[in-house]
């Protein structure tokens, strides 16, 4: 028996939210009295790769080709279940993304097994295999029973917190056989915004909405999310008005956040928005109308104009 | 151009959720069901496709009859048939092997559903259909365009998007702005009526199943900071919530 995490690397190292799927993996490893292997597929050093060490790894296998790039869904979902295979996993993990989604998909329909997403919790394993998930959005929970032979759990980002240990895993290779990789796709362009937090994996978000009253005035909200090292996000609304860019739309129909802080400015807290941003740890509502839905989901509120609050926030943030 | 896009039945974006029968059932009661919110923009983009270029269209929900409604409102915006796969879709392996199932052999050139659905969030359906039938899959899909058996695309990835060139047939999980969500109109609506909707018994288990619901804890009072004094929030921040 053995668990197998499935993590992303972004730039030559594991995204944050792999690193806290390696932890969760190690847990649920040692719960069950099972090995844990972590695959990594993409180009990193054997140095970066050994931290997963650090996270309760011991074994990182390492896959890496030149037509095995992320936008080949196939060839990565193929890697993961051929190596699930060969090593048994009975449960196979990964951190919750859009490609991490596409794959673990993938892997676990080749695989028949059952598939569990947005998991919030450890495991219960004393009697069958339950996960705790969050459906609707965020605004409920299901305590899940996954029955089949092999299980595919993907984890919410800040689950557990980490604990870091000074321990190194071995890093072996691991040879794919990439004439039988067939390339499904081609990439015509990537436009990415460079420099910038990823806001999936941030752990601070600075969100504007329609109170912002247009794009020339985002000047504040970006000095406060430079200050504070924070990812931006805004509201539907604002995407659509092309006053922000898509990727930036949190909410029910956008992107989830889960991060330790979000600070809402002059967004009224509709009910869509809210279903994107409830998992946050601490919310901040900065918003002129007292009456705004978004306080009541709030844990600390400024009732006031935002042009007026964001600057003081980022002198503050300087001065700490 | 052979279409199938698929489409959940899932609670109004603004449902209050609570659940019965000591939290082991979603309480239906009082709740207006939708077509998926996703579902919705992938059903838009396929009937402008078929307004295009041609072909047929068939929408394929995985649902007990109280969908028919969305089912119906799927056919009056365009929709030329419809399926239902009578099973409670629960379960995203089963949800997406009666997909496949009904989709082999009949040689849809596109698959398109919502890139998630709102109820469950699962987001994995698409992949799982790719994967059963052996044809590529993309997701979020924010943009689609079909040059003769070429797909060029945009994907949504994390701080930007990516434009891909694919092959047909391709399965797509979408998002907006792929389309404009499209409102029935009167004609659409009546000949909706007549449109053929076909009722199909499940041939595929669940793998996974959910024995109780929970709500979250209930949020404590929000501490409010004067607007004069904004700065203040920046130490609680650090020095009482620990997130700084
Ligand atoms: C199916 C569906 C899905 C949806 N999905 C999403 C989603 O994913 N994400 C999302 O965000 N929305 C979503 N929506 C839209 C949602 O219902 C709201 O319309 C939207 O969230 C409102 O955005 P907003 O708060 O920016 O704007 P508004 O509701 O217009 O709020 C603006 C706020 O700014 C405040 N304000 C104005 N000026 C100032 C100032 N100078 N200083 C301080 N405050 C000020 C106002 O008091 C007001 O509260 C969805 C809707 C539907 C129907």
């Amino acid at each position: 028996m053995s668990v197998l995490v499935y993590t992303e690397l972004a730039d030559g190292q594991f995204k944050k939210s792999s690193l806290e799927a390696i932890f969760y993996g190690s847990k649920v490893a040692a719960q069950v009295g099972a090995s844990m292997t972590v695959l990594a597929i993409g180009s990193a050093s054997d140095d970066e790769l050994a931290k997963a060490g650090n996270f309760g790894a011991t074994k990182v296998l390492h896959a890496n080709a030149q037509n095995l790039t992320s936008e080949n869904i196939m060839a990565y979902s193929k890697v993961l279940s051929e190596t699930a295979k060969s090593l048994s996993a009975k449960i196979v993990i990964s951190a919750k993304s859009s490609l991490a989604d596409a794959v673990m998909a993938r892997a676990a329909g080749a695989l028949k097994a059952g598939l569990v997403g947005n998991v919030v919790e450890l495991p219960e394993t004393s009697n069958g295999f339950k996960v705790k998930r969050s459906i609707f959005t965020g605004k409920a929970f299901a305590e899940t029973s996954i029955n089949s032979e092999v299980k595919f759990i993907a984890i919410k980002k800040n689950v557990l917190p980490l604990e870091e240990s000074a321990n190194a895993a071995t890093v072996e290779k691991l040879s794919v056989d990439t004439g039988s990789l067939t390339e499904s796709s081609k990439v015509l362009e990537t436009i990415k915004a460079s420099g910038t937090v990823s806001l999936p994996e941030a752990d601070l978000v600075v969100s504007g909405g329609r109170g912002m009253k247009g794009p020339e005035n985002w000047q504040p909200l970006l000095d406060l999310a430079e200050a504070l090292g924070a990812a931006t996000a805004c509201s539907k609304p604002v995407s659509d008005l092309d006053w922000r860019p898509h990727h930036e739309h949190v909410g029910q129909t956008g992107v989830k956040v889960a991060p330790n802080l979000y600070i809402a400015c002059g967004i009224s807290g509709a009910i869509q928005h809210l279903a994107g941003v409830n998992s946050s740890k601490v919310i901040v509502v900065i918003n002129k109308d007292p009456e705004a839905p978004f306080f009541k989901a709030a844990d600390y509120g400024i009732v006031g104009d935002v042009f007026d609050v964001l600057p003081k926030l980022t002198a503050a943030v300087k001065a700490l | 151009m052979k279409i199938l896009v698929c489409i959940s039945s899932v609670p109004d974006t603004t449902s209050k959720i609570s659940f019965e029968e000591n939290n082991t059932k979603f309480s239906k009661g009082g709740i207006q069901y939708i077509i998926g919110p996703y579902d919705d923009y992938a059903l838009a983009r396929g009937v402008e496709l078929r307004e295009t270029l041609g072909g047929t269209l068939t929408v394929l929900n995985v649902g007990l009859a109280d969908a028919e409604p969305q089912i119906r409102k799927a056919l009056a915006i365009g929709a030329d048939d419809a399926v239902r796969i009578d099973a409670e879709p629960t379960d995203s392996f089963l949800v997406a092997s009666e997909i496949a199932n009904y989709a082999k052999d009949k040689g849809f050139d596109l698959i398109l559903m919502g890139r998630e659905t709102t109820d469950y969030n699962s987001g994995v359906v698409h992949g799982i259909v790719g994967e059963l039938l052996g044809i590529p899959s993309f997701s979020p899909v924010m943009e689609l365009k079909l040059e003769g058996n070429t797909a060029t695309l945009a994907r949504e990835i994390e701080g930007g998007k990516e434009k891909l060139e694919a092959s047909l047939p391709l399965v797509l999980g979408c998002q907006e702005p792929i389309a404009e969500w499209k409102i029935p109109n009167m004609r659409g609506i009546m000949s909706a009526r007549t449109k053929p909707l076909a009722v199909i018994a499940p041939s595929s288990e669940a793998l996974t199943n959910i024995d109780k619901f929970e709500l979250p804890a209930p949020k404590g009072a929000c501490k409010m900071i004067s607007a004069e004094d904004a700065g203040s929030l920046i130490k609680l921040l650090q020095t009482e919530a620990k997130v700084l």
